[in-house]
């Protein structure tokens, strides 16, 4: 814990920070490799490439038969199918992530290796961003095909493909972290798994509020409006990137995952 | 090596383990030996940095197991009761990931590897998944994670449980060579295996240390209150009553197996009574078949000090 580097231990410095980065990149690699070594894995991907399949070819073919005054990939980023299987994956992603090693009992040999906490943390978040990275992967590919066989871009704009991804990106981060947090806190993987399901499906039709409770004030309204994910897609998926939801996933996220931190290191306590 | 100071550690108030103090030095092979709930793997968690101590301290080569509990767990190899491992990786796999996680150089680290596979008798399942593999199998890759990264200090938590007697031998001469390079904090309930491997041995029962010391100091503090079993053909003579006579002789308890009578004497401590007995038998004319100390053992000592009405 050599806090206060005495001169001439710049190298020394420079190695410490090489071994502590190597040991991230271990657990990481770990854990990304954990996910391609389990069936849920697959499972997953199966079942996103399906719902995410069928809505690409519904929209299409809705599309097909009125006049609308949205694009293919707005379209596809902003339907029903696409929400019921955005809040589904979450949990089933982080689930596993802490619970499955108390429960397993690896967290004792994992624990007691010369590792940090937080790379601990970090390395199991980080693992489960990848592994939800490369289930949008395909997506792209929808993308590219309907550009083949049409000749016309699914969106108006690079702009609005950009926008939509990054915005995946920045849901995605804090669904993610809501799912550590729940899954630090049992052993049980089920009720890590329902836990996270409320808060995120919660969180995200959060905007719907303002459909519902037609009574409250235009303030209050207003004031859910800027917790809407739906909104925030809606937006983003035109192409017109708002910082204020960037901020807020990004201090959301970091919050969740100093929780999560706090969580794992009372562990210890509570053993 | 290992130096531990008032050692307490309360579950919800309920005292796991009770000011423990004990040092186990450079080089030693320390067996933690004590009844199923006494306090082994508390402690063994404690020193691995598993978990943190109620009160008191623990340092592991120099460094607190909590305040530098990073440069503790370097110093480390731990092998935890019941081993948990990945299942879904494979043994090289393993063992690999476990090497770089310990902070084992690049260069080094496939002669490691190769070299703990080796000492522990993976070879032949190294490509198998950890989740097929047999509890013998799985527990020398516990082992050879321990080894990984040439810790000074290894604590195995019930290194032998759930091994048949062959693994066990095997087990057992490698922790003896392991011996020769390492310090070691082993915990079991074999006890003719501890009398084998370990240099010294604690008794720790209901979270206190009843006694550290030498095995052979502990079986001689016993065998002083040991006894004496006499077979013979005594005729029509009162055996009992003659035995009885020879001072030193406390008690005599006698067994009748067919025309020959059995007698457990239990004799006062420090006093050889078998040449009395000799020299009696011969003057009555006794047949006798044995005649012998019973030699105690470990699992007397253990008896003794962890339930001390059975005896």
């Amino acid at each position: 814990m050599a806090r206060t580097p005495s001169p001439g231990t710049r190298d020394a410095c420079a190695t410490q920070l090489g071994g502590i980065m190597r040991k991230f990149y271990t657990l990481l690699s770990r854990e990304v490799r954990s996910y391609f070594h389990s069936p849920i894995a697959y499972v997953v991907l199966i079942f996103f490439l399906l719902i995410s399949g069928v809505d690409f070819y519904f929209q299409i073919s809705f599309m097909n038969q009125r006049q609308v005054q949205y694009t293919v990939q707005e379209a596809f980023f902003n339907s029903i199918f696409f929400w019921f299987a955005f809040v589904l994956i979450f949990p089933l992603i982080t689930m596993r992530l802490f619970a499955e090693e108390f429960k397993l009992g690896t967290i004792e040999p994992l624990m007691t290796a010369p590792v940090r906490d937080w790379q601990v943390v970090l390395a199991k978040f980080f693992g489960a961003l990848v592994f939800y990275l490369v289930l949008w992967i395909p997506t792209l590919l929808y993308f590219a095909i309907f550009l083949k066989l049409t000749n016309q871009p699914a969106a108006h704009s690079a702009g609005a493909y950009f926008g939509s991804y990054l915005m995946l990106l920045l849901l995605g981060m804090f669904y993610l972290s809501i799912g550590c947090l729940t899954s630090v806190l049992t052993r049980n993987q089920i009720i890590a798994a329902i836990a996270s399901f409320c808060a995120i499906t919660l969180l995200f039709f959060l905007g719907l509020v303002q459909f519902i409770l037609l009574d409250v004030s235009s303030a209050t309204r207003d004031l859910l409006g800027y917790f809407s994910a739906i909104d925030h897609m809606v937006t983003f998926s035109r192409g017109v990137i708002d910082t204020r939801p960037i901020v807020f996933y990004l201090s959301m996220t970091i919050v969740m995952l100093t929780l999560t931190y706090q969580a794992f290191q009372s562990r210890k306590w509570r053993l | 090596m290992i130096k531990v100071e008032n050692l307490t550690k309360r579950y919800a108030g309920q005292p796991a383990i009770q000011n423990l103090n004990f040092e186990v030095g450079q080089g030693e092979i320390m067996g933690f030996l004590g009844p199923n709930g006494a306090g082994k793997t508390t402690t063994m968690r404690i020193l691995a940095s598993f978990m943190p101590p109620t009160s008191g301290r623990a340092t592991i080569a120099g460094f607190d197991v909590f305040t530098q509990s990073l440069q503790a767990r370097a110093h480390l190899g731990y092998m935890p009761e019941n081993v948990p491992l990945y299942g879904d990786m494979r043994v090289s796999e393993y063992l690999d990931y476990r090497a770089a996680l310990k902070g084992v150089p690049h260069r080094r680290l496939a002669e490691r590897v190769g070299d703990a596979k080796e000492l522990c008798g993976l070879k032949e399942v190294e490509k198998q998944l950890i989740g097929t593999l047999s509890k013998g199998y799985r527990q020398r890759v516990g082992l050879a994670d321990a080894l990984l990264h040439e810790p000074d200090l290894l604590i195995l938590d019930e290194p032998t449980i759930g091994l048949d007697p062959n693994q066990i031998r095997q087990v057992r001469e490698l922790i003896k060579n392991l011996g020769k390079q390492h310090t070691i904090l082993l915990s079991t309930h074999i006890l003719p295996e501890v009398e084998m491997t370990c240099s010294r041995v604690i008794i720790i029962h209901k979270g206190r240390i009843e006694a550290c010391d030498t095995p052979e100091n502990l079986l001689g503090k016993i065998r002083q209150a040991g006894g004496v079993v006499v077979e013979a053909k005594v005729g029509a003579d009162n055996g009992v009553g003659e035995l009885k006579k020879i001072s030193g002789v406390r008690d005599v308890i006698v067994d009748a197996d067919g025309d020959w009578q059995i007698f457990s004497l239990r004799v006062e401590s420090g006093i050889d009574v078998r040449e009395e007995i000799f020299r009696l038998a011969t003057a009555r004319h006794w047949t006798v078949r044995e005649l012998t100390q019973r030699r105690a053992t470990l699992e007397d000592v253990f008896v003794e000090l962890t339930h001390p009405d059975v005896v």
